[in-house]
């Protein structure tokens, strides 16, 4: 397995791993009551504006053991650098992950249309989240794979 | 217009110029050695530019690295 699938491994099951403990843990402190108080809106929105920062840096962090890990089981001197085919399969995955992202998106502004709690939302949006993560790495490893 | 599919003299070339690894052919032009396979293998179709670098270091022209063959129909 190379470098680059390797990478992509690894932010797949970080993504997965991440989120998972991550929001396993927020949702125990979803504020009991009024659906559409407040406190509410107030919960959704800390719990993404710390997720985003949070896992950029778990992602940086599971790269950097990822490369570290590589030179040592392979002991090659190669350095990791991306060159015009990973750049192409990093565009198609991004381009994959972000008509996940987008379908997402209208699910979320649909739930809101049929009058459905504004938690409901949240949940899709979060959701939508993580599958473009998902999706992402998925594709990467799927285009380095087979072949482009 | 009938399929094409584009073909390479890589591991020829290669062989030719003292059994070049895939490694020192990815340095001199410039790109991975997971690149090379896959151009070797016929699973990525380089840039142009990539393909004239390869063409260069080989010291052929463009031709004698890539060539088009009909698929058939």
């Amino acid at each position: 397995m190379s470098y680059q699938e390797r990478r992509a491994l690894a932010s797949l099951i970080s993504t997965l791993l991440f989120s998972t403990v991550y929001f396993g843990y927020v949702l125990q402190r979803y504020p009991a009551g009024d659906p559409y108080s407040p406190d509410v809106f107030r919960f959704w929105g800390l719990s993404i504006l710390v997720y985003i920062p949070v896992s950029i840096i778990a992602n940086i962090v599971i790269h950097i053991v990822v490369s570290m890990a590589h030179t040592m089981a392979t002991k090659e001197q190669e350095h990791p650098f991306a060159d015009e085919r990973d750049r192409l399969i990093e565009l198609r995955a991004t381009q994959n992950a972000i008509y996940v992202f987008t379908v997402g998106f209208l699910l979320a502004m649909g739930s809101l249309a049929v009058n459905l709690p504004p938690s409901v939302k949240f949940i899709v949006l979060i959701v939508s989240g993580i599958m473009t993560g998902i999706v992402g790495a998925l594709s990467e490893l799927y285009f380095y794979r087979k072949g482009f | 217009m009938g399929k094409w599919v584009i073909r390479n003299s890589l591991r020829k070339l290669r062989f030719n110029h003292d059994e070049m690894t895939q490694q020192q052919l990815a340095e001199k032009v410039g790109v991975t050695r997971q690149t090379i396979v896959a151009i070797e293998k016929g699973h990525y179709s380089p840039s142009l530019e990539l393909a004239f670098r390869i063409a260069r270091a080989f010291n052929v022209p463009l031709e004698e690295v890539f060539f088009v063959e009909d698929n058939g129909s």
